[in-house]
């Protein structure tokens, strides 16, 4: 039997991190010619925000993610972390997506062993990737593959993979947008709990307006594509929060609105 | 209503199935159609014996026996089989196999070795060709060696060649720019274009057939590679940067593994063509080896040793292929689900 638990008391913390982006345009090349997706954006996360980034499918919050990941390098503008320019990937902003792309031919262990052993230092650290599979409870799962598991636990793996690099940033694409609806109930508490605990950044994006206001500490709403920022709001609620409590309610009110008024929903 | 009425019908069947299940055990538990199969050796065994043959042959009744042995050794399997183990119980899989076999057998040996129906030295009786292997196995088992030391050194040599210039293709902008017009141009020449060429370039007829076989393994390797490199999903580069993957890792533990799947397909394929070159080979220049015995047998007008040699081939290559597949398997076990072929 699997407890689904979380076993946050191993789990080293961290500063978190910094990010400012200054002036980001980003365009795309579409059968040559030029695609915006971002647009003049500008914004601060300090250390240890969780911060939802919320707007219309399409609109390029993925592509927001990928800018600060350093998959991709911004047309124009500044993008810093603690001051430093953003160049590539590092394993100290971690990235988990909405499908957990975890590697098919790797089994749960070497799933989340991946990064260790990426950077070469995995020998002596097998602790570390058994801690982190405590960590989402899936301990009795490492040497399944990743097509004997569930949605959920897949996700849970790919959560896992992240975190063993112990990042100070979590990048999350709609992490949890292709689980059911009661897999993501509990994740949400999970990811609330992980980051509580650990006191990484989080930068979360999501379409899902009752998510973004469970979990962020602030919301920034975008507009259509080109992205840019239509409202920024400080979610001061204390933790835990219930998605039925009327606070909850009236500030999941009045974020739609702010997204309606694009006319995107 | 009629749910209820449904119900209760279920439940009937199922009270019968508990009555009938014990006498069902007991009846399954004799391999009936084992016991046929037995009857259709005998059948086989008795047609061979007794009827006379329309020339002489000295394997007759080996051949007999060896088809009562066969109905022996069935009719006991039946009989015992509740206590077969699980390994020789799959033999019951067999069965209408099993059965076909010796009918087919009795129809050849009756057109061939009792009617004469069919022009003899080309359509071979089977006790002739039963026959090449009590007289002839030393040359066979010879040949057999002959072809796998050719074949093996030459296929590993053209999977390493096709897999690394597969992943090179596959991974590397300018290694597609100049690898991949080659390999279209020159990959889907058949590889025995190139024998005339190849024995007057190579010292020896060995090296030359060596080159080819590597060859002809090589082309459907890289392409198969290289497709599979280049289609991985990019979703797992950007993963594996974000954890701290450097290009050589993204190569070793991203993109290889990733298209394992496909280096398998191009194994398949290459290990195909490699007989079809190896044969070749050995026919025209190599003075051994399964194909050279078939075109020695041809010179002789020894048609039972052709067939005795083609059954032997085929043996030989299906069990490489089988032994292919159950790599394939086992290194492809994260996929779920076996492969068969």
């Amino acid at each position: 039997m699997v407890t689904e638990t979380l076993q946050l008391d191993q789990m080293p913390r961290t500063q978190g991190m910094r990010i400012d982006m200054r002036d980001v345009c980003h365009e795309f090349t579409l059968r040559g010619s030029p695609l915006p997706v971002i647009d003049h954006m500008s914004f601060t996360v300090d250390r240890g925000e969780f911060v939802a980034f919320l707007g219309p499918s399409g609109c390029g919050k993925s592509t927001l993610l990928r800018l600060v990941a350093g998959l991709e390098t911004a047309t124009t503008g500044q993008l810093t972390s603690e001051g430093d320019r953003i160049l590539g990937p590092d394993p100290q902003r971690g990235l988990v997506f909405q499908d957990p792309t975890l590697f098919p031919w790797r089994t749960v262990w070497n799933n989340i062993a991946f990064g260790l052993e990426a950077r070469g230092v995995l020998r002596g650290q097998f602790d570390r990737v058994n801690e982190a599979l405590e960590l989402v409870g899936l301990s009795g799962f490492k040497n399944a593959y990743p097509h004997q598991l569930s949605g959920g636990m897949a996700q849970r793996v790919a959560l896992a993979r992240a975190l063993v690099n112990q990042p100070s940033l979590l990048l999350l694409d709609e992490p949890l947008g292709k689980l059911d609806s009661l897999t993501r109930m509990t994740m949400q508490g999970e990811l609330l709990a992980l980051w509580q605990r650990t006191g990484f950044t989080a930068l979360l994006v999501t379409h899902d307006v009752e998510e973004a206001v469970l979990l962020a500490s602030r919301v920034i709403v975008l507009s259509s594509r080109p992205a840019s920022i239509k409202a920024e709001i400080v979610n001061p609620l204390p933790y835990p929060r219930h998605r039925d409590d009327s606070r909850v309610i009236q500030l999941r009110r009045r974020v739609l609105e702010f997204l309606s008024m694009d006319g995107a929903l | 209503m009629g749910s209820v009425g449904s119900l209760t019908t279920d439940v009937k069947i199922n009270s019968q199935e508990i009555n009938t299940s014990a006498l069902r055990r007991l009846y399954v538990g004799v391999w009936r159609m084992g016991l046929v199969a037995g009857a259709g050796w005998i059948v086989a065994a008795v047609i061979t014996v007794q009827w006379p043959d329309a020339a002489t042959w000295d394997c007759t009744s080996l051949l007999a026996r060896l088809e009562f042995l066969v109905a022996g050794i069935l009719i006991l399997a039946s009989a015992v089989s509740v206590q077969l183990p699980p390994s020789l119980a799959k033999l019951r899989r067999f069965g209408p196999w099993l059965l076909a076999f010796p009918l087919l057998l009795t129809a050849w040996e009756i057109v061939t070795a009792k009617l004469a129906l069919l022009p003899l030295p080309f359509f071979a009786p089977p006790q002739s060709i039963l026959q090449v292997y009590i007289e002839d196995w030393p040359r066979l088992c010879a040949s057999v060696m002959a072809s796998v030391l050719l074949l093996m050194p030459a296929y590993f040599i053209g999977v390493i060649a096709g897999f690394g210039a597969g992943v090179a293709i596959g991974w590397s902008r300018s290694a597609y720019y100049w690898g991949h017009p080659i390999l279209r141009f020159i990959g889907p020449m058949p590889a025995t274009a190139w024998l005339p060429l190849a024995f007057y370039f190579f010292s020896s007829n060995r090296t030359a057939s060596t080159f080819l076989i590597a060859l002809t393994t090589a082309f459907p390797v890289a392409v198969l590679t290289s497709s599979g490199v280049s289609s991985v999903n990019s979703a797992y580069y950007d993963i594996a940067r974000t954890l701290g993957a450097k290009q050589r890792f993204l190569v070793l533990k991203v993109a290889i593994p990733a298209a394992m799947p496909d280096v398998f397909v191009g194994l398949f394929m290459g290990l195909g063509s490699s007989f079809a070159v190896l044969v070749v080979a050995e026919m025209l220049g190599v003075k051994a080896g399964l194909g050279y015995y078939l075109q020695w047998a041809q010179g002789w007008a020894a048609y039972a040793n052709i067939y005795a040699a083609l059954l032997v081939m085929s043996l030989l290559f299906s069990g490489l292929i089988t032994l292919q597949f159950q790599l394939r398997n086992r290194m492809l076990a994260w996929q779920g689900g076996l492969l068969r072929w």
